[in-house]
């Protein structure tokens, strides 16, 4: 027999009876291409909805004695700060605040004489900053209050003969150059991260079973005694594993499509339109990792004593790839030439370019591509090599 | 047949296997008898090539084991002790994968696991998924897989352990049935009974040597004794015969 017919005999039996295992389906064919684009389309969706409610929605707020400061509360209510009046003394404020789910300005008394003598008018404001729906009123009113301030500051001024605009050294105008999409990354950011795993998650329970999982039946020894070499039953299975990634890769990434198209990240301004052309890239541009991912599994899997341990290092395996991007992302690190030497990384960046609709120079996309299946080669033939020694058998 | 030549594995400091020879002939059932840990199973991984020896040769119809492994394995049908079963696979879809791996064509694979489907009394769970078998139904998928493809030797290990009497006796008269073809059978055990009731030739192996060899009348003889059992005891050597003693048995 053919060796090319032997490992690809091996790699039949190994995709078909993993086909037939109910966690490993889960795994490979829900959790990432289902459960991961749901998960991420339920927490933009809450963070749109939360972003835009908080700017438009009308900031409620308690004061405690109004009528010591009339004007700052008609001022308020022009910028369309809904306002209550409550009865309470300094130490009821903070009660009130943990019972009414709003911040409250406590005007002090002397506020309307100070304030008319020039002298620093004290107002307390009592919120809960751990509380995140509080916080977005809180600073809504800081600055109207601010603004309130600055307001008869500049009237103080003019009523001296000063020109206002003394107030005003500076003009700074802040002015984003970001486009929808390099925005959307930003919310993204995660999202080349979860790919990369779940496609790795694909493989992971094909990887163990056909080593650790082979050994701990007792299948592996009547295996060894069959006329092929032990090489081509590593290539088998380590090809099997490769191809639930590429399904598990294929799916999650039309999987993250369909979810982008179908949460408004339009409404922030953002678009992100991935479509069939920016899929196949996403894949193409992933491919060369599944032959290292999947040999990476394959060997820890194969020199574990049992099938438990086995899922232990695995686990293990899955993330240690995933360590550059933690770094990268912590560092802040751009793409560039040497760093798209690093598998994995590299992959993430070149997923960003299709995110942001940034094409990175051929060049890149040849490094990452080489660096990886040539990094892949040197661990399947480890991996083949390893199978030749008895402790195989455990 | 089967020719091993001064076979020695050392495992560390412990020598498992000590200069084991014995020829193993076509048309004869030939049994490894020996107590637990004699080195019956070191030999038998050697001999089909899951363990290269650390001294000696062995070859099979010929083929040495060490320098044409592969050609080897062709001429070896293997039930290794506590063979496991594909679970997610029924018990056909179990042989029909040892048969590719032997490159056998489809259509002849089929036919042939057919065949000792009905031989081996398999129809009742041929087609189930081997997840829940019973040690039975597993002993006799892994000897039919072993036998897929026409093995002219064929090697088991412990292979009556935990099988009831019914399946002992299918699995006996198979073996017979392979004797009689003119197939070389060999097999370990450390069940006196089994040894006599089915083996042409005894080898008996203790503490990694050959204790003794002939037909069971021979080992008889030998020992200068009524039953094989005490043959046995006698011939294994005086630790083990002690420790037998103490058991209750008196050499």
């Amino acid at each position: 027999m053919k060796p090319r017919n032997a490992i690809w005999r091996v790699f039949r039996k190994e995709f078909r009876e993993n086909l037939r295992d109910r966690r490993s389906l889960i795994t490979a064919l829900i959790v990432g291409p289902v459960l991961m684009p749901a998960l991420f389309a339920a927490l933009l969706s809450i963070g749109i909805h939360h972003g835009r409610t908080q700017s438009t929605r009308p900031v409620h707020l308690a004061v405690a004695h109004a009528g010591r400061a009339p004007h700052l509360l008609s001022f308020l209510h022009q910028y369309g700060v809904r306002t209550v009046d409550v009865e309470t003394n300094r130490t009821g404020a903070r009660l009130l605040v943990e019972r009414l789910h709003r911040p409250l300005i406590y005007v002090s008394r002397g506020f309307g004489v100070r304030l008319a003598a020039g002298r620093p008018a004290s107002l307390r404001l009592y919120a809960n900053e751990s509380n995140r729906s509080e916080q977005g009123a809180l600073e809504r009113v800081d600055r109207l209050v601010e603004a309130y301030g600055g307001e008869i500051a500049r009237l103080r001024l003019v009523a001296r003969g000063l020109n206002p605009l003394l107030l005003t050294p500076i003009a700074l105008h802040p002015v984003d150059i970001s486009t929808p999409q390099s925005r959307s990354v930003l919310v993204l950011g995660g999202l080349g991260y979860v790919i990369l795993l779940t496609m790795m998650m694909g493989g992971l329970y094909l990887a163990i079973d056909a080593t650790a999982g082979e050994r701990e039946r007792g299948s592996l020894e009547p295996l060894l005694t069959l006329p092929v070499e032990r090489e081509q039953l590593v290539y088998g299975k380590t090809l099997a594993a490769g191809a639930m990634m590429l399904v598990s890769l294929a799916l999650t990434v039309s999987g993250f499509d369909v979810m982008l198209q179908h949460v408004g990240l339009a409404r922030l301004g953002m678009s992100v339109d991935l479509g069939p052309a920016g899929v196949v890239a996403i894949v193409l541009e992933c491919a060369p990792l599944i032959p290292l991912g999947a040999a990476l599994m394959t060997l820890v899997a194969s020199f574990t004593r049992s099938y438990r341990e086995a899922q232990t290092y695995v686990s293990l395996i899955v993330f240690i790839p995933t360590m550059p991007l933690m770094f990268a992302s912590i560092l802040g690190l751009r793409s560039s030439l040497p760093l798209m030497a690093v598998p994995f990384l590299s992959q993430q960046f070149l997923i960003m370019s299709v995110l942001r609709a940034e094409p990175l120079p051929a060049s890149y996309t040849l490094v990452s591509v080489g660096v990886t299946l040539v990094s892949a080669a040197a661990l399947i033939w480890l991996a083949g090599r390893l199978y030749r020694r008895e402790r195989l058998l455990g | 047949m089967i020719d091993a030549r001064g076979l020695v594995k050392r495992f560390g400091t412990v020598t498992a296997v000590d200069g084991v020879s014995f020829n193993a002939p076509d048309g004869r059932i030939t049994g490894l008898l020996g107590p637990n840990g004699a080195g019956k199973s070191t030999t038998l991984r050697m001999l089909y090539t899951v363990l290269a020896p650390d001294g000696g040769e062995a070859w099979i119809d010929g083929t040495s084991v060490l320098t044409a492994p592969l050609e080897a394995r062709r001429r070896m049908g293997v039930l290794p002790s506590g063979a496991g079963l594909y679970p997610h696979l029924t018990a056909r879809e179990n042989i029909l994968y040892f048969a590719s791996l032997h490159g056998m064509a489809r259509s002849e694979a089929r036919a042939r696991a057919e065949e000792l489907i009905g031989q081996l009394e398999m129809r009742e769970f041929a087609d189930r998924a081997a997840k829940g078998f019973s040690q039975g139904e597993r002993v006799k998928t892994a000897l039919a897989r072993a036998l897929v493809h026409h093995p002219r030797n064929v090697l088991l290990d412990e292979p009556t352990n935990g099988l009831d009497v019914m399946a002992v006796r299918t699995l006996r008269g198979l073996l017979r049935r392979l004797r009689d073809q003119g197939h070389c059978i060999l097999f370990s055990s450390h069940v006196m009974q089994e040894v006599a009731a089915l083996c042409d030739t005894v080898v008996v192996i203790a503490h990694g040597k050959v204790a003794a060899h002939g037909a069971p009348d021979e080992l008889r003889a030998q020992a200068g004794t009524e039953s094989l059992e005490e043959a046995f005891v006698r011939l294994v050597g005086i630790e083990d015969a002690q420790s037998a003693s103490e058991a209750g048995i008196r050499p």
